[in-house]
């Protein structure tokens, strides 16, 4: 298991980063009122056969030759389903795959965000050619980070993967989350 | 409140500096493991904690990147280091707390911190 939610989100990022996705979109979405979390996480990438989507949440299955076992998907359906939420996977051959989990958002089991600034972070700087969107939403308040944007400041000369570029986008998503919960 | 124009400065800043480096030959690359189990770990502040060691100790000549599942669960998070034309180095069981040392010695200096090596942990 994961001990937070931000975890499982790197983790089934990467998934989308194995199907060869060039964009990745990853919404949060707290509805107080609702009493509910939900977080799904998009791609392009090459998607799954219907066969094979059957099968997925199986920790048995995996497209990995080194061993049999994949517990990625297994993990962040159970953290979901602790709460009395669900997990739910579409996808299709050539389009994508878009996997949304919700959450009862007061449930005692329900594992915290945790660090999504360091889920990003990671993601951002070890795959500066794939483009990540972020939109994070807690009841009324938005805050999206977009790749292409930063990208478009950076003008193609420095990298996502510059250290210096990255320890400035720490701090810039880590005030604008602090905001969203105000 | 932080605004996404800074970027430009850093562009800047990083367009004077460009020219001494991305000379290819002596890129060093470190390797985070980043798949379920590494995660789980605690890879991920590892490799952030590399990213803002990085910065901080203005190394220019160094690259970070993943690899997935090598096998050795139970020693990750795992953080390979690969200086070229020198052996691999790999290191397990890393904590955030153990980069600065890996940067400052091995990175920068070229003498690998033993003590947090597979060798030394199989020893």
């Amino acid at each position: 298991m994961m001990d937070e939610l931000s975890l499982n989100i790197l983790d089934i990022a990467q998934n989308s980063i194995a199907a060869n996705a060039t964009l990745v979109e990853i919404r949060i979405t707290e509805n107080d009122p609702a009493d509910t979390l939900s977080i799904g996480i998009k791609d392009n990438g090459k998607g799954m056969s219907p066969e094979f989507l059957k099968t997925v949440e199986d920790p048995f299955i995996t497209t990995r030759t080194t061993r049999k076992i994949g517990l990625g998907i297994s993990f962040f359906k159970e953290a979901a389903e602790m709460t009395g939420g669900n997990l739910s996977i579409i996808s299709a051959l050539g389009v994508g795959t878009t996997i949304t989990a919700t959450f009862q958002k007061s449930h005692i089991d329900r594992q915290p965000i945790g660090d999504l600034t360091g889920t990003i972070i990671a993601l951002v700087t070890l795959n500066p050619d794939i483009d990540f969107i972020v939109t994070y939403t807690v009841n009324s308040n938005e805050f999206l980070f977009s790749t292409v944007e930063v990208k478009e400041m950076l003008g193609g000369d420095v990298a996502l993967s510059n250290p210096e570029v990255a320890t400035f986008l720490t701090e810039y998503i880590n005030e604008n989350i602090e905001n969203l919960h105000n | 409140m932080k605004s996404l124009a800074e970027l430009a400065a850093i562009r800047d800043k990083m367009k004077q500096n460009a020219t001494i480096r991305e000379d290819g030959e002596s890129t060093i690359r470190i390797v985070v493991g980043m798949a379920t189990c590494g995660i789980a770990a605690g890879a991920r502040p590892v490799l952030n904690a590399i990213t803002a060691e990085l910065a901080a100790q203005n190394v220019t000549n160094a690259t970070v990147a993943q690899t997935g599942c090598i096998g050795r669960c139970t020693l990750e998070p795992i953080v390979d280091v690969i200086v070229p034309g020198e052996d691999i180095v790999t290191y397990v069981h890393v904590t955030p707390d153990k980069i600065s040392k890996i940067i400052s010695s091995h990175v920068k200096e070229g003498i690998p911190v033993v003590e947090y090596t597979v060798g030394a942990y199989e020893n």
